[in-house]
């Protein structure tokens, strides 16, 4: 029932559309509320117009185990400026005040959700216009947790797929799985270490044995020039250390953003995006 | 069902269930990245409970390089001081390295050498699980890693230099709030980098799946010597018994053999810091919510947002914003009893065991002490209460004279 209700949605039409014109989709990351809650609100604003397919909003967690230096950085930032799971929403119902095409992808981790509640959290996306979760901590062994929830309440539950997902486990990962497979192309946490164009294609193929999804490949993409050469063996990419970084960059001293910062991290992506769509 | 398949399941004992939950806590809350790397441990550790090859050296290294069996000592001037029950320390302190916290490496490093790892690393608050790790690394031949929060190493600095004595890396670690907590998640981020290479010794009852059970089984030599011990002594099985808990691992060490005696009172003593109501304090059931961090659900101290608060205590062994899950669940089923302790009390409990007893205890057995000291009105002198001596307080004078305001 689920699985054909989430057919058509945000991120199945977005990906037709991109395979209709032979494009690769551009996935941007940006945690919410980085630097504080407004800056964010225009960072995610305008990203579509700077050429991204498809957003996910990093939910802020103190304790973020999966993630290299700059996504840890951009979470406390983001909460020591006052950012909560609750306003994760409204930078969603704000967006989508003036977009309802671009496909929204929360990620995070579990306990914020766990806290607010895993139903209430899953309605309030479905309202919102979230069109899927990535929780980082939820592996296949706890999917009733909060996976089946947001299926049934109709969102896409997408998973990320390693280099040390071996055959014995890729049909557990990517069971329940609909919308896209983020493939992550090193081994550690984000930010950290630079993906292999040749590691990328090998481990795409292999892959696409497995699943008809269209396949992500993100994790240590930081140029244009990178991004063109790992679009090339994939349906899309993911940035987002490279992005964060630069957010931090536009920062003064006292963590207050500098005039440029939108206008910075915009000009970045769109030459990513350009990038991308050379491929 | 049979009447045996029917004592199994009402067994405190016979947690976790396959996918590692002790009741709703517990489990395996980690990035998939991580999944393969536990299930693996799991794998070879089932596989080394079924060699007697593995016991039996975990058997060897704790007899001639532990120390072990430890003793179980009456403490007859403090009973009599207290004016309750007969008081016993089980004297883990005595352990090498000082503390209970190598019954746990030994385990995990022998079966690291079984898995071929090549690499070791750890995470460590005060010190004392990084410094059993470095010894049995420095034993074995293997490189050390060890997590550190900033913060803790500023504290910690003598522990930090055995480390280093040993042969291990110490890696201060600047993110979150560079606190033990934040020691953990860079270990585990190490780990997912050197997948083939590395072994993660967690130093307590926390962790995922297996990790909980796994270390409460390496530290059940506590338990289960006390209860020969205290047969052999009294010809019966201690009326209480009380722990300290930082995650958890020397409480239920000594706890998980007695948990199915039912009119054994058990205690696990909290850290209160400067007191619950302060927000200064260690004790996540007392003061927390259940909620899912480094791999498992269990009580942390969080705000309502779901964000990690940092503990506080004076000592740095119980300073862990969370607690073992096997923990959280006895505290549900009630079967033990969960209360907390003020570094004040404590304080006053480590100077006592000093005069009466001639032993310097860890500021983190002391925490179990005070409560020992509030409750022992309520027993009769013919009973039997055995406290977990589980750490020596040569590590804490520094700490113990700062806060009595004396100068050494
Ligand atoms: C002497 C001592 N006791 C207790 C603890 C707390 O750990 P656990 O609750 O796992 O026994 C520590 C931790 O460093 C310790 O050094």
């Amino acid at each position: 029932m689920s699985a054909e209700r989430l057919s058509d949605t945000r991120i199945t039409r977005c990906f037709a559309r991109l395979a209709e014109r032979k494009s690769k989709a551009f996935v941007a990351f940006l945690t919410g509320g980085d630097p504080n809650f407004e800056t964010s609100q225009q960072l995610i604003c305008g990203l579509p117009a700077a050429g991204v397919d498809l957003i996910e909003i990093g939910i802020p967690f103190s304790d973020p185990m999966a993630d290299g230096p700059a996504i840890q950085a951009s979470s406390q930032r983001a909460l020591r400026n006052g950012m909560t799971l609750a306003k994760t929403l409204d930078l969603v119902r704000i967006f989508r005040q003036t977009d309802n095409d671009t496909p929204i992808v929360l990620m995070g981790y579990y306990n914020p959700i766990y806290r607010y509640g895993a139903d209430r959290f899953v309605q309030e996306c479905v309202t919102a216009g979230a069109d899927g979760l990535i929780i980082v901590d939820l592996p296949p062994e706890e999917d009733a947790e909060l996976c089946e929830p947001a299926l049934t309440a109709g969102l896409h539950w997408i998973r990320l797929v390693t280099p040390s997902t071996d055959d014995s486990r890729i049909d557990a990962v990517l069971h329940n799985v609909s919308g896209f497979v983020y493939y992550i192309s090193v081994l550690g946490v984000t930010g950290t270490r630079l993906a292999m164009a040749d590691h990328v294609e090998q481990a795409v193929e292999r892959l696409r044995q497995y699943t008809d999804l269209p396949i992500a490949v993100g994790f240590g993409i930081k140029t244009p020039e990178h991004a063109r050469s790992v679009a090339e063996h994939a349906d899309g990419i993911v940035i987002g250390s490279a992005i964060v970084d630069l957010v931090k960059l536009n920062l003064d001293d006292q963590g207050h953003p500098k005039e440029a910062l939108v206008s910075e991290v915009h000009e970045f992506v769109r030459q990513i995006a350009a990038g991308v769509s050379n491929g | 069902m049979s009447s045996i398949d029917k004592s199994v399941t009402d067994s405190y004992r016979s947690g976790p269930d396959e996918t590692g939950h002790f009741g709703i806590y517990g489990g395996r809350f980690v990035a998939e990245t991580l999944m393969p790397l536990i299930l693996n441990v799991e794998k070879s550790y089932r596989a080394a409970c079924q060699d007697p090859n593995f016991q039996n050296e975990f058997d060897y290294y704790a007899e001639h390089y532990i120390g072990r069996p430890s003793p179980l000592y009456h403490a007859a001037r403090l009973s009599e001081h207290l004016g309750g029950p007969k008081i016993y320390f089980k004297r883990d302190e005595l352990n090498h390295t000082g503390a209970h916290k190598i019954n746990n490496t030994l385990g995990q490093i022998l079966l690291a050498r079984r898995m071929k790892k090549t690499r070791i690393i750890a995470e460590t608050g005060a010190g004392q699980h990084g410094v059993a790790t470095a010894t049995v690394c420095a034993l074995f031949d293997l490189p050390c890693v060890v997590y550190m929060g900033e913060t803790d190493i500023e504290r910690q600095a003598p522990n930090v230099f055995r480390m280093k004595l040993l042969g291990a890396e110490v890696v201060p670690v600047t993110s979150g709030t560079g606190t033990l907590k934040d020691a953990m998640n860079e270990a585990l981020r190490d780990w997912v980098a050197n997948v083939d290479t590395t072994f993660y010794i967690i130093g307590t009852v926390a962790g995922p799946h297996p990790y909980p059970e796994m270390v409460r089984n390496f530290q059940s030599v506590i338990g289960n010597e006390t209860r020969e011990q205290i047969l052999a002594a009294e010809n019966r099985l201690p009326d209480c018994l009380v722990a300290c808990i930082g995650g958890g691992s020397n409480a239920m060490g000594l706890f998980h053999p007695f948990l199915d005696h039912s009119d054994i009172r058990i205690i696990g003593v909290e850290a209160a810091g400067l007191g619950i109501d302060t927000g200064k304090h260690a004790a996540s059931i007392t003061g927390g919510q259940p909620g899912v961090l480094h791999g498992n659900r269990t009580f942390l101290l969080q705000t309502d947002d779901g964000q990690i608060i940092d503990a506080h205590s004076i000592s740095a062994g119980l300073d862990y914003p969370g607690i073992g899950p096997e923990h959280s669940w006895l505290h549900e089923t009630g079967r033990v009893e969960y209360v907390s302790i003020t570094d004040h009390e404590a304080l006053e409990a480590f100077q006592l065991c000093c005069q009466t007893e001639g032993i310097i205890p860890a500021l983190e057995p002391a925490h179990a002490l005070a409560h020992v000291m509030k409750i022992a009105g309520e027993f009769d002198q013919d009973q039997i209460l055995v406290m977990n001596m589980c750490g020596r307080g040569d590590k804490d004078v520094f700490s113990v004279a700062e806060a009595l305001g004396q100068q050494i």
